[in-house]
């Protein structure tokens, strides 16, 4: 079983994303912010990272940024989940290592297709 | 709906697109109808009917057709035929054809447009090798309206998440407002026209690949079976067809036969070689 980090500072959002992901059959593991996700990376690191962009104590680019150098890191496939919806800031998530991208509000399909596109399903 | 004005509707559209309505799809027909009714000032479907009975306006006719049609679309739809094509068809057809540098794809019930848009960032993908090639994609669809949409080439924001990889959206979209607006040079590399499946396909002209996704499903079997064998007419000897995963040839057409592990993927039964391997 493939296990994806849920990181977003909403409760609702992250329980939608973890209803989503068990369907999909994976193991899932939540953070509120980057900093305690990436506190969960430094012990072991997900096969993939639904991410958001706005949060506190230390938004999603910083994360990314920082979990593409930790030892493995840059195995993981991040896929980011955020309402940022222009180009600038889809193409600041691809220079910084997202694999893909997702803008809100989602919904199931589009995690799959997104989660296949990148060879996680 | 009364049982008599179900059964006049459903056999309106079967003669007019080949599309087959069950009793369980009720809902559905009013669901779609209603809106064409209000559209022309109706109080309801009562009137509507009375309207198809009197036969004579060939424009609503058209539109309670056109409103049956479903138009679900979305770009890379199951990946997998579209990466058949990018990683096999695609090279031999460039090899195949090499002394013609010619090639034609037919996309039919197109809807709007997200297959033939995807079959055109392939071929962009392949510009180096594709450089003085005349290369044809044609999307053909019965409804005028998904086919005005498929023209314009604008989605929206939950169209293209469905499917596009986000490299593609960056490099041929560009957004405007809520609107995600497909590049003018992509947009020119796909003809659209409106044609009706039922009709005699050989206008069309003759196709390296045909894509008849998720069409053959709402048709009954002598409808499929003429469908299939007008295709065979078209395809050129190696050509090959793409076919929805829930669809099949066999039992309904011998023209065709199934390409060895290639799920969906059909070549001429006679074809002793295709571009499928």
């Amino acid at each position: 079983m493939k296990s994806c980090l849920i990181v977003d500072d909403s409760k609702v959002v992250r329980m939608v994303a973890r209803k989503i992901l068990h369907e999909l059959n994976f193991e899932t593991l939540e953070a509120a912010d980057g900093s305690a996700a990436l506190d969960i990376c430094k012990k072991q690191i997900p096969d993939a990272v639904l991410l958001d962009w706005n949060m506190p104590v230390m938004d999603g680019i910083e994360f990314l940024r920082a979990l593409r150098k930790l030892p493995g890191g840059s195995a993981s496939i991040v896929v980011f989940c955020t309402t940022e919806n222009d180009i600038d800031h889809i193409q600041t998530a691809i220079e910084a290592g997202a694999n893909e991208y997702i803008m809100k509000p989602f919904d199931s399909e589009i995690i799959q297709a997104k989660f296949q596109q990148v060879g996680l399903l | 709906m009364k049982p008599d004005d179900f059964d006049l509707v459903c056999r309106l559209v079967k003669d007019r697109s080949g599309l087959i309505l069950t009793r369980d799809k009720a809902y559905l027909l009013e669901s779609r109808l209603m809106p064409v009714a209000r559209r022309r000032g109706m109080k309801g479907l009562d009137e509507l009917v009375g309207a198809i009975r009197g036969k004579g306006d060939e424009a609503l006719l058209r539109e309670v057709t056109e409103a049956m049609t479903t138009n679900e679309s979305f770009f890379f739809r199951d990946i997998k035929p579209f990466e058949v094509f990018r990683q096999t068809i695609l090279p031999r057809l460039i090899s195949a054809r090499e002394g013609k540098r010619t090639f034609r794809i037919w996309c039919a019930a197109c809807s709007s447009g997200q297959e033939p848009y995807s079959l055109a960032m392939i071929l962009k993908e392949e510009a180096a090798r594709l450089s003085g090639w005349r290369q044809e994609i044609l999307g053909t669809d019965i409804s005028t309206e998904i086919l005005a949409k498929a023209k314009a080439g604008a989605y929206s924001q939950f169209e293209v998440q469905r499917g596009l990889p986000i490299q593609l959206l960056l490099k041929y979209f560009k957004k405007k407002d809520d609107v995600w607006q497909i590049d003018p040079a992509l947009k020119s590399m796909v003809q659209y026209r409106e044609f009706n499946l039922l009709h005699d396909l050989k206008a069309l002209g003759q196709f390296e690949v045909v894509y008849c996704r998720n069409v053959l499903i709402y048709f009954d079997q002598p409808t499929k079976s003429r469908v299939l064998e007008q295709i065979s007419r078209l395809l050129q000897p190696d050509g090959v067809l793409f076919l929805g995963g829930a669809e099949t040839v066999l039992g309904i057409s011998d023209k065709f036969k199934p390409v060895p592990t290639q799920r969906g993927v059909y070549c001429l039964a006679g074809a002793t070689q295709s571009l499928a391997g």
